[in-house]
């Protein structure tokens, strides 16, 4: 019986060999995994492994490395895009992105994320937005909402005393250096999709040396939000999505929205 | 030989300039050179000062405050320099704008009246060349040959052109440096 | 025979990194050491020379972590600052130890602490012989004490870099920095090509190919018993360092009775300081470590067993002097003089100090 169905014309999904068989360190339900995969099935897809490097941050994606089989760097937080900037430069033939969380591109790393953008430096940033510092425990990040619990606003953030969730992808938009700049989710197939679909763009845009390609997903913290993985994507959808609204932004060097 | 030199005035008056193509002359008569400006916020528009040592033999300290010759181009410099000229030393100063002369008996004094002459030649840019002129007739360290080399040498290329200006200054200088006071 | 120019130790500097086959320099102005980024925006080399990249980066924390990312692909990279530039750059200078990579940095001191003075200063000692960012680490320091050798040590910099996997320092102060001196500018050589890159830096991010596993650069591991041996592997380098690549130079010491350890500057106006005890009868020599990490400590031992007195100058209120201390052991104590703040010693005022905390003991 097995032997029928464990066939070539029955595969309906096989792992793209660009991730390892290292099992991944997210929590279940973490946008992470999703994410890192649909990178890896850019570059298999467009057969530049050996023309990419990659660059990890410090967060819950500190050992991305482990589970993307292309070469990596590990970057100081907040500091990929200056490691991209230069490995761009030195080697303007290669494909670069750079990975980030909220804590790492929007508070410690907000010079190096500008100036990347406003450069226009030739690669591909992708920034995971889940409003809090996951690895660390569950602390106020630069995008925590308004009113939302952590443990460093465990009353709520007070926006008086906190300061105001930043939509730093908003800033970066317009800078003249920025080609494509879009929000993302991977809570659904279709989401995943069209993220997979602006990788692509971005990816492409560094080959024709259009600028910089930035790419928010905003995506669910299940552990730091504790909440199940639906309830988190529920959470997400109905608390998120209206702040950190999904949709492109700027399309080809001109603003859509 | 070793000569060991201050040149001191105003940000803007050549100074460190002056200071660059006597040394690179020394340079390509083959001694040893070095030339250690005051560096920073005091370079802007207040006063500038350089040491430059030439010497026959390597230099070891190029910091110095004891200095055979001193080139003294505003007030603020005599009143600085002059008690760091050595004994037997040489004080060379043009008097435009000094307020109080220097009183040093143990070493030679000389006037050079270059600002002077600078403005009424309409040679204003060379004014630390008609300087550098004066210096050269108390203290030939280095030939007229090599001063040109070493103006080739300082001077951008596009500035080329101003190297016989240059030269007539030196010349100028020459001829105006007058001693005022023998050491005792 | 090549040419001999007069030129300021920061430009000196910047032309010999042309020369040495550099791919990438990475800065943010600070005095006094903004000449070396100008002369090299002047010169242009990645469209007119070389193909160097030249960045102005955003800040110091930014030109570091770009070094670590050029310097992880195999790349000769450098920055250079100036003593508050440096403490920012700390962060980054910790990670390239931990993630072994190869560069130059160039520190043109300046007094502190915090926004201090632009003048001359050694008051950054610790802070690079001992690490300077967190962590066990060490980088080679090389302290020019000429024109000439800022532009020697560039190439000699990198080839250690290269060498060893580890961060070079050049720490100097504007005294080198600004002065002009004659110099005979090292031979041109080229950058590497890819193919040299992947050859000579097996480990670098160069695009992961079918003949081999992917490359990592990083300064992490979780599990510190791994942790634990990545510690003591870079021991071992810097062990093998301090027992193959000390450098000093020993002036007038062969019948000296007092010795000064200097180094820098500092050690050109001792040197002046020993002609001037010298016509004053008295036998004093200088013994300059040219490499601060790894330390003379050999040399120094030696010394301090058969001189009478022994002293560190330096522009610190006393960093060197423990080293120095340390070198000498038990048999002497050692003395000390400094300035401080961006004040240098005069000759005059260090052979006073000789004559009275050494000579007259």
């Amino acid at each position: 019986m097995m032997e029928n169905i464990i066939s070539p014309e029955n595969l309906v999904y096989t792992k793209t060999k660009l991730m390892t068989d290292k099992a991944l360190s997210y929590c279940p339900g973490c946008g992470h995994g999703v994410v890192h995969r649909m990178i890896m099935e850019t570059v298999d897809e467009m057969g530049i492994q050996d023309k990419t490097i990659g660059i990890a941050p410090v967060g819950c994606s500190v050992l991305a490395y482990d589970f993307m089989n292309v070469d990596m760097q590990q970057a100081a937080h907040g500091r990929a895009p200056a490691l991209g900037t230069a490995i761009k430069r030195l080697m303007p033939g290669k494909y670069v992105f750079t990975y980030q969380g909220d804590g790492d591109l929007a508070a410690i790393g907000t010079a190096e994320t500008i100036h990347c953008c406003n450069r226009g430096e030739d690669m591909v940033m992708i920034f995971i937005n889940n409003a809090i510092y996951g690895m660390t425990g569950g602390q106020m990040a630069p995008t925590t909402l308004e009113g939302m619990p952590s443990s460093t606003s465990p009353y709520g953030r007070d926006v008086a005393r906190m300061g105001y969730p930043l939509r730093i992808t908003e800033m970066v938009a317009p800078l003249a250096g920025v080609y494509n700049c879009s929000r993302h989710s991977v809570h659904t197939p279709a989401a995943v999709r069209k993220l997979k679909r602006a990788i692509r763009k971005g990816f492409e845009a560094q080959a024709d040396k259009k600028g910089l390609t930035f790419i928010e997903v905003v995506s669910n913290c299940n552990s730091g939000w504790k909440k199940t993985p639906n309830d988190a994507n529920k959470w997400m959808e109905e608390n998120l999505f209206p702040y950190y609204p999904i949709g492109d932004i700027k399309i080809d060097g001109k603003m859509v929205a | 030989m070793i000569e060991e030199i201050i040149i001191a005035g105003f940000g803007g008056q050549g100074v460190l300039s002056m200071g660059k193509i006597l040394a690179y002359s020394g340079v390509m008569e083959n001694k040893e050179v070095s030339w250690m400006p005051s560096y920073g916020p005091e370079m802007r528009g207040g006063t500038a000062n350089v040491s430059v040592i030439i010497s026959d033999e390597r230099i070891s300290s190029p910091v110095i405050n004891r200095f055979d010759t001193a080139i003294i181009l505003n007030q603020q410099s005599m009143d600085k320099f002059e008690n760091a000229v050595k004994e037997n030393g040489v004080l060379i100063y043009d008097p435009n704008g000094i307020t109080r002369k220097p009183e040093r008996t143990d070493i030679d004094i000389y006037t050079i009246e270059a600002s002077e002459y600078a403005a009424k030649a309409g040679m204003s840019k060379v004014f630390n060349m008609v300087v550098l002129g004066g210096y050269l007739k108390v203290k030939p360290l280095v030939q007229p040959e090599y001063v040109r080399k070493g103006l080739e040498k300082s001077l951008p290329a596009r500035h080329h052109s101003m190297i016989p200006e240059n030269e007539k200054a030196i010349e100028a200088g020459k001829g105006l440096i007058q001693l005022v006071s023998k050491k005792a | 025979m090549e040419e001999v120019k007069l030129m300021k130790g920061n430009e000196a500097f910047a032309e010999s990194v042309i020369r040495s086959g550099c791919d990438g320099y990475f800065g943010y102005p600070i005095t006094p050491q903004s000449e070396v980024m100008e002369y090299l925006m002047k010169e242009d080399p990645e469209v007119k020379r070389t193909g160097m990249v030249v960045l102005q980066a955003e800040s110091e924390v930014s030109a570091i972590n770009m070094v670590y990312g050029g310097a992880g692909c195999g790349k000769r990279v450098m920055t250079s600052s100036s003593s508050p530039g440096i403490s920012l750059k700390q962060e980054g200078i910790s990670y390239i130890a931990g993630a072994e990579l190869p560069c130059l940095i160039l520190n043109v001191a300046r007094g502190g602490p915090g926004l201090g003075t632009i003048q001359p200063s050694q008051a950054d000692y610790f802070q690079s012989v001992k690490g300077g960012g967190h962590g066990d680490y060490r980088m080679i320091v090389l302290a020019p004490a000429s024109v000439q050798e800022m532009a020697d040590f560039v190439p000699l910099g990198f080839d250690l870099a290269f060498k060893y996997r580890i961060a070079v320092l050049i720490l100097t102060d504007g005294v080198i920095g600004q002065m002009m001196e004659k110099v005979v500018l090292p031979e041109p050589r080229p950058r590497w090509t890819e193919e040299e890159i992947i050859k000579n830096t097996p480990w670098a991010t160069t695009g992961k190919t079918a003949d081999r596993e992917r490359n990592i650069i990083t300064s992490l591991d979780l599990d510190a018993a791994k942790q634990e041996q990545h510690n003591y592997k870079l021991a071992a380098k810097y062990k093998l360092i301090e027992e193959n690549e000390v450098r000093c130079e020993e002036i007038q010491c062969d019948d000296a009775e007092y010795v000064i350890v200097a180094y820098g500057s500092a050690a050109r106006i001792c040197q002046k300081v020993a002609d001037l005890a010298r016509a004053k009868g008295i036998k004093l020599g200088v013994l300059r470590p040219v490499t601060l990490f790894p330390f003379p400590k050999k040399e120094i031992h030696a010394l301090a067993q058969r001189v009478k007195g022994m002293m560190s100058v330096e522009y610190s209120l006393g960093q060197m002097i423990e080293d120095v201390q340390l070198a000498a052991g038990g048999t002497l104590e050692v003395q000390f003089y400094g300035r401080v703040g961006g004040m240098i010693p005069t000759p005059e005022e260090v052979l006073e100090a000789v004559e009275n905390k050494m000579v007259k003991l």
